[in-house]
């Protein structure tokens, strides 16, 4: 009897720069399926998307206009966890400069607000209530928090993971800590939504998969 | 307490560039260039006087860049700044942390100030990057407490050949540590010139403790789809985008098209379709000079190894 294929959740990585190899790992040991993604078609191919940390204006210029407008549609449609530069990418408004953003959450992020890499640290947050380690390199701060918006961890009770919908964003790096309750939330994030979108679609029309609505 | 807190100090080192990796830092002159460099999708850029291309063509001694041309530059990018003091010039290295620079490279491209020792890197808060050819000189420069290596390539060529035979001898060393039982790694820390600690530790994880990037005459968008594929974690480009020749500028327009020409060809490195539209787009490249035409006492890769 041929064994029953079970569907996995396929969480993409932003791969066009940054430490997208650091969430790879995390994600890879946690069980997740895990694929690199660069190009704009390739968007509808994954359940979840997590964006890393790097160089957000490196982002902008790689993904273009035409890039930026695909990603906007994956965020609409899934689950997605921006780190850093991926919080940038994925507030309503951006200061120190303004740039564009795709407004997954409603944030507002001020960038490079520590100062310099000298002003880097490693911090103790809390998440629910327990200590988290979190790593900051020349980092973002969250400066409003939006009314729909969940806050996940604090640092000297300031927002430093929130929350929106199916759209998680932190401005430090879980990944580069051993830390992986961020991931864990993500993942199942994806999880459920995943699950959700085949029931929606067998009831629909049977066959038709998730990731083609 | 202070391993804890120099190891603590080390990953936000190795942090940063970790963060750059994929992406390209490049060598500017002014507060312009360091926007057009931004503007292109640079992910940091290296402050200088002159570019290597330059320096090599003027002669004379080449020193860190004047704090006031650092700051403009720091002034007028988002993105990290990294700025280079001479090989063992702890002094210019302070003044560059006070500066509040975001990386220092201790580099072959600027005058030698100590012909025996680095800077002792551990000392400082600011990451340190450092030039090495063989897997032996990366594991010195890393256990000085460089958070990242580079290749050093033949700077202010425009001819990768350098930085191609460094890359793979780093790479060809790191693997063939793999094939090696613990008395031969004893032996072989010990050619290598390297602390057994360090080798033990390559051995184990079959790549460098720190990220490892490429530089030193990438021209070209093929140039860095070349190296990226030989296993370079991101690129340095200094001349490359900047120069028209050793002695000129190209002209704006040029160089912001090499400039997000060779960022794209980074990123997509391993697509041919995307490397070739972007060298279509670069259109120029830096003339150049050919490297086995310097003779020895005109390398800048053997100062400081």
């Amino acid at each position: 009897m041929p064994v029953r294929h079970i569907p996995q959740p396929v969480v993409g990585v932003l791969a066009l720069q940054g430490d997208f190899e650091a969430h790879r790992h995390r994600l890879a040991a946690l069980g997740a399926v895990v694929r690199l993604v660069k190009m704009p078609d390739q968007f509808r191919e994954i359940d979840g998307l997590v964006i890393p940390g790097g160089e957000s204006t490196n982002f902008l210029r790689l993904l273009g206009g035409q890039g930026m407008a695909a990603l906007r549609a994956c965020v609409r449609a899934r689950p997605v966890f921006g780190t850093c530069a991926g919080a940038i990418l994925l507030a309503a408004e951006v200061e120190n400069p303004a740039q564009p953003a795709l407004g997954a959450i409603d944030i507002r992020i001020r960038r490079n607000a520590y100062g310099r890499q000298i002003d880097s640290f490693i911090g103790q947050g809390r998440i629910d209530d327990q200590a988290c380690e979190m790593v900051f390199i020349r980092a973002p701060r969250i400066v409003r928090v939006g009314p729909r918006v969940e806050i996940v961890a604090a640092l000297d009770a300031q927002p430093v993971a929130v929350r929106q919908g199916t759209a998680m964003a932190a401005t430090f790096h879980p990944e580069l800590s051993d830390d992986p309750r961020l991931h864990e939330m993500f993942l199942g994030i994806v999880a459920r939504n995943f699950a959700a979108a085949r029931d929606l679609s067998a009831i629909d029309r049977g066959a038709q998969h998730p990731r083609t609505a | 307490m202070g391993e804890t807190a120099n190891n603590s100090g080390l990953r936000l080192k190795t942090g940063l560039a970790e963060m750059l990796k994929g992406g390209v830092i490049m060598d500017v002159t002014t507060a312009r260039q360091a926007a057009i460099a931004e503007e292109a999708g640079a992910v940091a850029v290296m402050a200088l006087e002159r570019i290597p291309a330059q320096i090599r063509a003027e002669g004379g001694v080449a020193r860190m860049a004047a704090p006031g041309k650092i700051r403009e530059i720091m002034a007028a990018v988002s993105i990290p700044v990294m700025a280079k003091c001479r090989i063992g010039h702890f002094a210019e290295a302070q003044v560059l942390q006070e500066l509040g620079v975001d990386y220092v490279d201790e580099s072959e491209v600027l005058t030698p100030a100590d012909a025996s020792h680095h800077v002792d890197k551990h000392a400082f808060t600011v990451p340190f990057v450092c030039g090495a050819r063989d897997l032996g000189e990366a594991l010195r420069r890393v256990a000085e407490g460089a958070a990242l290596i580079r290749t050093k390539g033949e700077a202010g060529t425009g001819d990768i050949v350098h930085a191609v035979f460094h890359l793979r001898t780093i790479v060809r060393d790191i693997r063939a540590l793999g094939v090696l039982d613990e008395a031969e790694l004893f032996a072989r820390a010990k050619e290598l010139q390297a602390p057994h600690e360090l080798v033990r530790s390559v051995a184990r994880s079959g790549r460098l403790p720190v990220p490892n990037f490429c530089a030193g005459g990438i021209a070209t968008p093929a140039d860095a789809a070349l190296v990226m594929q030989l296993g370079a974690e991101a690129v340095f480009v200094g001349s490359g985008i900047f120069m028209a020749n050793s002695t000129d500028f190209a002209p704006e327009e040029d160089a912001i098209r090499r400039a997000q020409a060779i960022v794209a060809a980074t990123a997509h490195a391993e697509d041919p379709k995307a490397v070739l539209e972007a060298s279509a787009e670069a259109a120029s490249a830096m003339k150049g000079i050919g490297a086995s035409a310097l003779a020895g006492a005109q390398l800048l890769q053997t100062r400081g190894i």
